[in-house]
């Protein structure tokens, strides 16, 4: 039996543009089953980076709920969000976002110095990590000298470190030729599948949601049909 | 402390930046240190609680001497214990750039007030068994290679002697050291008796009196008791600290100290600027960076503390560096053949507290500005 992770109830987020008052997500309901890859596709501007913030306690709705696990977000306090975030949330962007200053290595311990761990234990955790997406060998190299698919598995081994449920993907293949997409989207789907991560993924790519279990289509701040992949 | 190699590696995301930053502020720190230095020469405080010992002098001006039976009047005085007095030779040697302080002292009253003057027992009696004697300091020794016995013809720009001429001829009885690191060993000291029956002028006068007095604490009220004394006299005195008798004597060439903090403080200020928009620029550089630890689960705070360790570790580079080769120049070394220029604790220390709090002021607005960061808004302007 699959329970529950994401329950969104009735959310709406407006923005206030100079006197104008923007709705990004209107009246918005959404379940997302333990142990899901959903894709969310839709055009630019419908509000799915708006959406995929929500879940991840980066943004708070203008009204509504937003339940993850059991933990009501509206009502968490801005530090509180902070902790949870980094034991609960994964993200993987699509500029990946490594710290270029700083080595595969640390880059994937960074999650964890917010932990009690040691270093001996950050950096024994981080080497798993990096040998699940492969780079193992890649370990001391700084970002510059990774191509743009390895770095994205840093990013990704980042995103796992510290073992959350649910990774949030923002267009994760986006800067990526086909090939090497591919290589991330298998990836992401043996998260899915071999380590029950639940995985939401924001993407403009037909073929990189063919990855998914569910697509989710959105349209000027509503959820539009579900379409099973 | 896990945070530190973040924060250290950070710091060199743009290599020769901050090296130039740092070479900045080692510079204003090595200045502060020679500069603090300086100020040592030019006596810091002129705390009258502190003081053990205090100075005499004529009260419109340092030049104008005394009536030698002040001595004993101001001996007279309770509360002092001892008085000596000296006398200004005003000469040089052999060229007039060769400046020096001599004075014409009594010598067993001289050592009585200045017990950090240390000089080996049986030169000191040579110096007061010769009358034509003196007794120079080691720094003075070693400036101008003499030895112990040797007659050193000096020019006197004041004092012309009784067979017409202003030079007068010493012999080097012994060489003296100060007990205290901050002590003058470039002084020269003469005879008073000698000086004065072979002045042709000015005789039965004396420079300045030198008091030590019993105990802290009552010094101001001393001090009156003694310039009372001659309120009504022809030669009206002025008695006070030696640290405010030393700045008296400089004052001629204007107020150093405020000078030298003047300096300063437009030092700490470009220093501050300087690193501010280091600190400033770095930051706006990693804007989608900050966000994306903020993302992780950084606290809001702890993106503040990172970025100000950032600016605190510039400084404490930088800062540590120039104090110490200032130290390294100044108290090792001795680089500077000055009175007094020494670099003491309490300057250190103040200098450790500047370090530190420029190392905040640089960082603070920059800072804030990272704690203040919106994840959303950073991340969507990546
Ligand atoms: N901070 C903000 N202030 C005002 N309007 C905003 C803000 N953030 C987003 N919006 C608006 O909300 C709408 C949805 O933005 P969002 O980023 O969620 O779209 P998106 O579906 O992710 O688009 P894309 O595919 O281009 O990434 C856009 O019209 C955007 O202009
Ligand atoms: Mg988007």
């Amino acid at each position: 039996m699959s329970k529950d992770l994401v329950v969104l109830t009735d959310i709406s987020r407006t923005y206030q543009k100079g006197k104008e008052k923007v709705e990004v997500l209107h009246k918005l309901d959404l379940t997302i089953e333990e142990g899901d890859f959903l894709a969310l596709m839709g055009p630019s501007g419908s509000g799915k980076t708006t959406l995929l913030n929500m879940l991840g306690g980066l943004d708070k709705p203008t009204s509504g709920s937003v339940r993850v696990g059991n933990d009501e977000l509206q009502n968490m306090s801005s530090s509180a969000l902070s902790r949870w975030r980094a034991n609960n949330i994964g993200f993987i962007f699509q500029f990946y976002n490594l710290l270029p200053v700083l080595t595969a290595q640390k880059n994937v311990e960074l999650p964890l110095l917010l932990t009690n761990l040691n270093g001996k234990e950050r950096a024994r955790r981080a080497a798993t990590a990096l040998s699940i997406v492969g780079l193992e060998d890649r370990a001391n190299h700084y970002p510059r000298e990774l191509s743009g698919g390895q770095e994205q598995r840093v990013a990704i081994a980042r995103a796992i470190v510290s073992d959350p449920n649910l990774l949030l993907c923002d267009e994760p293949t986006g800067d990526l030729d086909r090939e090497t997409a591919d290589e991330i989207l298998q990836l992401l789907q043996a998260l899915n599948r071999d380590h029950n991560k639940t995985i939401v993924m924001v993407t403009h790519d037909a073929q990189a949601a063919e990855y998914a279990k569910h697509v989710l289509h959105m349209d000027k701040g509503t959820l539009a049909t579900e379409v099973a992949a | 402390m896990k945070y530190l190699y973040l924060v250290w590696k950070s710091l060199w995301r743009k290599k020769v930046r901050t090296i130039l930053t740092i070479l900045s502020v080692f510079i204003a720190f090595l200045l502060f240190g020679l500069l603090s230095a300086l100020n040592q020469v030019f006596g810091g405080s002129a705390d009258l609680a502190n003081a053990q010992r205090l100075v005499t002098l004529d009260k419109i001006s340092i030049i104008n001497s005394l009536p030698s039976a002040y001595l004993q009047r101001i001996e007279s005085v309770a509360g002092v214990e001892r008085v000596a007095h000296a006398s200004w030779f005003g000469g040089y040697y052999q060229d007039p750039k060769n400046q020096f302080a001599q004075f014409a002292v009594d010598p067993e009253r001289y050592l009585g007030v200045y017990p950090e003057v240390l000089v080996a027992e049986e030169q000191r009696d040579r110096w007061m068994r010769t009358r034509d004697s003196v007794l120079v300091g080691r720094d003075l020794m070693e400036a101008f290679e003499w030895s112990v016995g040797d007659r050193i013809p000096m020019y006197s720009s004041i004092w012309t002697n009784k067979s017409g001429g202003q030079v007068w001829d010493f012999e080097i009885a012994g060489v003296f050291d100060s007990d205290d690191p901050r002590g003058n060993t470039q002084l020269m000291l003469i005879q008073y008796d000698y000086f004065d029956e072979g002045r042709a002028f000015g005789n039965g006068t004396m420079g300045w009196f030198i008091l030590s007095i019993d105990g802290a604490g009552n010094a101001a009220e001393i001090a009156n008791a003694v310039d009372t004394q001659f309120a009504n006299s022809p030669n009206q005195t002025k008695t006070s600290t030696e640290a405010a008798f030393a700045e008296s004597f400089i004052s001629q060439y204007g107020n150093i100290a405020l000078i030298i903090s003047l300096i300063l403080t437009a030092v700490f200020f470009t220093i501050l600027l300087v690193s501010g928009n280091t600190m400033a620029q770095s930051v706006r550089e990693r804007i989608p960076e900050l966000a994306v630890l903020k993302t992780l689960g950084f606290q809001d705070k702890g993106v503040l503390g990172i970025v100000l360790a950032e600016s605190t570790f510039v400084m404490l580079i930088g800062g540590g560096l120039g104090l110490g080769v200032a130290v390294l120049i100044v108290n090792v070394l001795g680089l500077v053949p000055l009175p007094g220029f020494y670099l003491d604790g309490a300057a250190l220390m103040q200098g450790g507290v500047y370090i530190l709090l420029a190392g905040l002021l640089a960082g603070i607005f920059p800072a804030i500005r990272a704690m203040r960061l919106t994840i959303i808004d950073a991340l969507s302007r990546a």
